[in-house]
């Protein structure tokens, strides 16, 4: 043939870095397995580029107290399992999830959230993030005295932010944990707290970045972007963005509307609890298309949809 | 890739005639770089050195325009990888396929379905770009009915799928005055399929597996002088397809690789066991690098997530989406109907007035200028303060079209109700509810 073509490939310097959540007994944990996410030396999913060596993991939410708040179709879906923490995070690991993301209550004392995680690590032999209920003061109330009781379990505690880093991140260090960076959708602020957590010491392998995320309508672009821009930092060699990165569709996407309302919508939006599902998948997806190494999420049918991608996309 | 004016002065006659306009052949020169001249001012210039000055200022993705009656779709034209690098420009059409193997009445349902399905995303009416018809049956006449049949229901645009020539020019002669895209060529009817395009002046898909391939049929087809071109590389699975996308994309926007300086046609139905995997994959086509997408299963719920990712992805990040400041009325507002402060980023904008005018309620809408984003943005970023909110409140003429002093805020930001009720005297501050979804209830209860 008179035309040639040249793959065009790239080459690229850095590499993202592997991280490993939960511990074995071996380890110095209780988990019956780990999960490994990162090492990526090209962009996602291109396989003819570099290597993907881990598949992004899956997590589900369950919530310390039952989910009030929540909308209908997912306390529905999840029934009475939501009353038991424990309970909630068996049903989790029998839906298929990697990890479960346990998020603590506001109302919750340092003693009850001991007393949880607990449970939840009793219950099930997955990896286990641990999320506080947002308020930095709460957080770290909280966090900290899971993370003693829990030592040795490579947990993921978060939220870390700016204002709350400090004590998050030393509790992490002397108990053995992870924790999860979150700095709002901005290519700098998450390489900076990436570095301040680096300068108090926490190796890099405890560190996953969590550069925020919009759902699907209502923001996904601006995180989509950041995403793109913090991996594409990473593999040309930038050492402070080489973190695995976290997304929370389980946070933005139950606020929409389209996951939450059945009646008075327009007729193409289709059926509820079809629509709620799609609209947490798709958040997902591109979110995982533009680098995301962990996506949490609340819908069972949705870690399911998302498996089918993820599976896909690691067949080389 | 755009020369420089010192690379054009090169193709230029050189001899400071002045014909163009202009002192030199240097001063035209510097002005087509900067685009602020046309060649064809210049009487002089060579043919030769037309051509390459076209070709050089060609965008490195062709622009394939199709359409219908009253509908067109433009795709190619990017320029980046990746959308903050500036923006994508052509969202990908999104098309559904139907086979003239389907019963007559099962076409004409999907037809009707593509046309009537539309969406309203922030003020933005979203729908299907429209119908591609297979000639699944092999038989002329047979499409030649499908395509008439699809055309008595949708006057969207067309992609009209057979690998022989001749089944292809019964399609067409069902839909005259639109401008449908032809698929495919192949290596072994190129020739037929070159001339039809040609005669009828239509836009055609190419398909060879791999790269090269494409690239020699695309070289083939250009020569007999077919320039309308979009590409299928064939790949239908997830990873295969994102390379060759990848690849597509990165040598004609890196390398200016003219053979694949075209848009892509995928089909993600055609690897998906069910809606839901081809849904996962036509979303990766919509973000990477598809200029159509042709999916065999509908559902409202996938159809509606797939237009508004398509509408994030090319959305100009340097441009948040936003409204015009100032009072909003919604329902026919009266001087007690409640006042509603938000600001005047599009989303934030739209989540508040159809929840409010959804709910049947009247009310005035005071947006305030916060440069174009979300409630809790602004705040972050000190655009959407008590200062702010006050002065467009002042600055209004809300005074006057109510006869009450009461403001309701969004939830999320109650801790400016105290400093905004000392900014605006003799008005009261209402804190909203968190989420405009609970705002009719609110109203309900409170006004
Ligand atoms: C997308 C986004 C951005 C985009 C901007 C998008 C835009 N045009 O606004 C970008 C990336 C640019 C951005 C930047 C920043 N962001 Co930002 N961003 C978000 C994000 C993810 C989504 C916002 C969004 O679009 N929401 C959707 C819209 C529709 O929501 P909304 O406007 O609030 O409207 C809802 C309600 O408020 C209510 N409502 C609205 N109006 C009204 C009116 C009444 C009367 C009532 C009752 C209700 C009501 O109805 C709507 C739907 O329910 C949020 C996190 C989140 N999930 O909320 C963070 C967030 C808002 N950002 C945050 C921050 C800190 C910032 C930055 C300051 C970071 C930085 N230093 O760079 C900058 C500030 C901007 C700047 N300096 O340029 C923080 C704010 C934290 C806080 N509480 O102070 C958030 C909450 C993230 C976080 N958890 O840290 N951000
Ligand atoms: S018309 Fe052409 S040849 Fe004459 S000065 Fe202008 S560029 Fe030069």
């Amino acid at each position: 043939m008179p035309v040639t073509v040249e793959i065009p490939k790239e080459k690229w310097a850095g590499k993202v870095r592997e991280i490993t959540l939960g511990a074995t007994p071996e380890q110095g944990g209780t988990r019956t397995r780990t999960v490994t996410v990162g090492g990526e030396t090209t962009l996602p999913f291109l396989h003819f580029e570099g290597s993907i060596p881990h598949p992004p993991a899956i997590a589900l939410e369950v919530t310390s107290r039952p989910p009030e708040d929540w909308p209908g179709l997912l306390r529905e879906v999840w029934g009475e399992v939501a009353l038991d923490p424990a309970q909630w995070a068996q049903a989790v690991e029998v839906r298929g999830a990697d990890l479960v993301l346990l998020t603590l209550n506001l109302e919750d004392t340092p003693d009850q959230a001991r007393q949880v995680v607990r449970q939840v690590l009793a219950a099930t032999g997955l990896p286990l993030l641990v999320f506080g209920p947002g308020q930095a003061d709460k957080d770290n109330e909280l966090l900290v005295a899971v993370a003693e009781d829990a030592k040795g379990e490579r947990l993921v505690l978060g939220t870390c932010e700016d204002k709350n880093y400090r004590t998050i991140v030393a509790a992490a260090l002397a108990h053995g944990h992870l924790v999860n960076a979150r700095s709002p959708m901005d290519v700098n602020l998450a390489k900076q707290l990436n570095i301040l957590i680096h300068d108090m010491g926490l190796p890099m392998d405890r560190l996953i970045m969590d550069p925020t995320t919009g759902a699907l309508g209502y923001g996904l672009e601006y995180g989509y972007s950041v995403m793109e821009r913090l991996r594409l930092a990473a593999l040309a060699g930038d050492a402070m963005t080489q973190q695995p990165m976290l997304v929370s569709p389980n946070e933005e996407v139950w606020k929409a509307k389209e996951a939450k309302v059945a009646e008075g919508v327009p007729a193409a939006w289709g059926n509820l609890a079809e629509r709620a599902v799609t609209w947490e998948t798709m958040t997902a997806a591109a979110l995982i298309q533009a680098g995301a190494d962990i996506v949490t999420v609340r819908h069972p049918e949705t870690v399911r949809r998302v498996r089918v991608l993820v599976s896909r996309l690691m067949e080389a | 890739m755009a020369l420089t004016g010192l690379q054009i002065y090169k193709l230029l006659p050189q001899t400071n005639c002045k014909e163009c306009g202009f002192p030199t052949c240097l001063a035209f020169a510097m002005k087509l770089a900067a685009k602020q001249a046309e060649l064809s001012a210049c009487p002089t210039v060579s043919e030769e050195a037309k051509a390459q000055l076209e070709a050089a200022s060609a965008p490195p993705i062709r622009l394939i325009t199709v359409s219908g009656d009253g509908h067109r779709i433009e795709v190619g034209n990017e320029t980046v990888l990746f959308r903050h690098e500036k923006t994508f420009y052509h969202p990908p059409g999104l098309f559904v396929r139907v086979r003239d193997t389907q019963p007559p009445d099962e076409v004409r349902r999907m037809a009707a379905q593509v046309e009537g399905y539309s969406v309203d995303y922030v003020g933005t009416a979203l729908s299907l770009d429209g119908v591609a018809v297979e000639a699944a049956s092999g038989e002329a006449g047979r499409f030649a009915e499908a395509v008439a049949a699809v055309r008595a229901e949708t006057r969207r645009p067309l992609i009209l799928m057979s690998r022989d020539a001749a089944i292809l020019e019964a399609g067409l002669t069902k839909v005259s005055g639109s401008v449908p895209l032809l698929y495919a060529a192949d290596g072994a009817n190129w020739q037929a399929m070159a001339a039809l395009a040609k005669r009828a002046k239509l836009p055609l898909a190419c398909h060879a597996i791999g790269l090269a391939a494409l690239a020699n049929l695309v070289e083939q087809v250009k020569g007999t002088g077919v320039e309308d071109l979009v590409l299928d590389p064939g790949p239908r699975d997830f990873t295969s397809s994102l390379a060759a996308l990848t690849q597509i994309r990165r040598l004609a926007v890196k390398k200016n690789f003219r053979l694949l300086g075209y848009p892509v046609i995928t089909f993600p139905g055609e690897s998906a066991t069910d809606v839901v995997e081809e849904g996962l994959l036509a979303s990766q086509h919509a973000g990477k690098y598809a200029g159509f997408i042709v999916l065999d299963r509908f559902s409202p719920e996938l159809a509606y997530a797939l237009l508004v990712l398509r509408q994030n992805i090319y959305t100009d990040p340097q441009k948040p989406i936003q409204v015009q400041p100032g009072i909003y009325e919604i329902n026919s507002p009266t001087p007690e109907s409640p006042v509603l402060v938000t600001t005047n980023f599009s989303i934030t904008y739209f989540a508040v007035a159809n929840e409010v005018a959804g709910a049947g309620r009247p009310a005035w809408l005071l947006i305030v200028d916060a440069e174009g984003m979300s409630v809790l943005t602004a705040w972050a970023a000190g655009k959407f303060d008590a200062a702010r909110i006050a002065k467009a409140v002042q600055t209004s003429s809300l005074a006057e079209k109510v006869n009450h002093r009461r403001l309701v805020i969004p939830g999320y930001v109650a801790v400016l109700s105290g400093e905004l009720e000392e900014a605006l005297p003799g008005w009261e501050v209402l804190v909203g509810p968190r989420e405009a979804i609970d705002l009719p209830g609110f109203l309900k209860l409170r006004w």
